[in-house]
């Protein structure tokens, strides 16, 4: 990530004084630095919300009972996960809320996988290869209902809006599959390293 | 007909979820209000935690945008993409998609007005935007919940996805709109 950050904001610079925007480069800094505070703080409330379902999702057995069901497929994506893992009924919910357009519940339960896979890594700061395969599935963006690109068609005055989502659904599923065999194959050439820190 | 199953699924699915949830709970004995509200505490510590996360890639993609960055790559790389099939004014599109959720509907949204809503690049270009996510976004909220900042192969798998997912979009939307 570290790479991808500074080669971003260098050639940002680089390509505005060529370009002569400096000076809106200089804005966006100040513009986009107050943006990541407000998108941070409007999503605690949403965010305490859904946290919260989920964690009457998880106390009544709902979380445990999905991680039953869908552990056929887990088994063979999350290799690493202990069978019955609460982070794999939250996984297979966010998969399934992001499918059908339900974004904002999504993303907590997201956040919810990711804080119970979090307790199973040796490596605080580093990503795990069961986070990556998630993430990997999560950006691929299974969609069975692309709500907000409907709205927009809709807006737009569209007269058949719902015509992109049989497309949408087969190039997703295509887009997923691509997905977790880049992240399998990947995840062997970045091993984790140990930098010989307490080890517990 | 599919417009109407659709369009309840998407209306009804979260109410739903809202109703069921406590009502299970409920019916399992569980301490509903207690339990919500402990969960609900989380929700301040993940919103205040992922600030820096958000702040450090936001900036970074703001100043991308702001330099022009992303028009000149698209002057670069259209006759390449012209060949395949995509128009060139698709390509700004393909590039902000993973930087940023509204500014992809935005383009995508101006290419409506041009060309009209039922126009074969309106369709493909709400293809592309329904069939990838805000990468960069996602990847930075769900690894800085939790603290972390080293995101090994995460990154570089999820743009080479992304990157196959515009060129299945391409393929299936020259087939199914023209």
């Amino acid at each position: 990530m570290g790479y991808i950050w500074v080669f971003l904001i260098v050639v940002s610079v680089i390509v505005a004084i060529i370009n002569g925007r400096i000076t809106e480069v200089t804005q966006a800094i100040v513009d986009n630095a107050k943006l990541g505070v407000e998108i941070s703080l409007s999503l605690i409330g949403i965010m305490a919300f859904w946290l919260g379902i989920v964690k009457l999702a998880e106390k009544s057995g709902i979380v445990t009972f999905i991680s039953k069901i869908v552990q056929p497929i887990t088994n063979l994506l999350f290799p690493e996960i202990p069978k019955n893992h609460e982070s794999l009924g939250n996984i297979a919910m966010n998969v399934s809320a992001n499918a059908l357009g339900v974004t904002n519940a999504a993303t907590p339960i997201g956040i919810k996988a990711m804080q119970e896979m979090q307790t199973l890594n040796k490596h605080k700061d580093t990503a795990t290869n069961p986070m990556c395969t998630f993430l990997a599935i999560n950006t691929a963006g299974f969609q069975i209902i692309p709500a907000s690109v409907i709205a927009v068609l809709v807006a737009s005055g569209s007269t058949n809006p719902t015509e992109i989502v049989a497309p949408t659904i087969l190039i997703t599923l295509l887009g997923t599959i691509v997905a977790i065999i880049t992240v399998k194959i990947l995840q062997r050439f970045f091993p984790i390293k140990d930098e010989g820190k307490k080890d517990d | 007909m599919i417009k109407e199953v659709l369009n309840i699924i998407s209306l009804y699915t979260l109410p739903l979820i809202v109703v069921i949830i406590p009502l299970y709970a409920i019916f399992k004995k569980v301490p509903v209000y207690e339990t919500f509200i402990s969960g609900a505490k989380d929700g301040f510590k993940v919103g205040v935690m992922i600030i820096p996360y958000l702040v450090a890639i936001l900036v970074a993609i703001g100043m991308f945008r702001a330099s022009g960055a992303i028009d000149l790559l698209s002057a670069w790389l259209s006759p390449i993409l012209n060949k395949i099939g995509m128009p060139a004014e698709l390509l700004p599109l393909a590039i902000i998609r993973p930087l940023s959720g509204s500014g992809a509907l935005g383009i995508m949204t101006e290419i409506a007005s041009t060309h009209g809503a039922d126009a074969f690049i309106t369709k493909m270009a709400a293809v592309m935007v329904g069939c990838s996510e805000t990468t960069f976004y996602v990847l930075t909220v769900y690894f800085g919940s939790v603290g972390i900042s080293k995101f090994r192969h995460a990154l570089y798998a999820d743009l080479i996805s992304d990157f196959a997912s515009i060129v299945f979009a391409i393929i299936i939307s020259n087939i199914a709109f023209s």
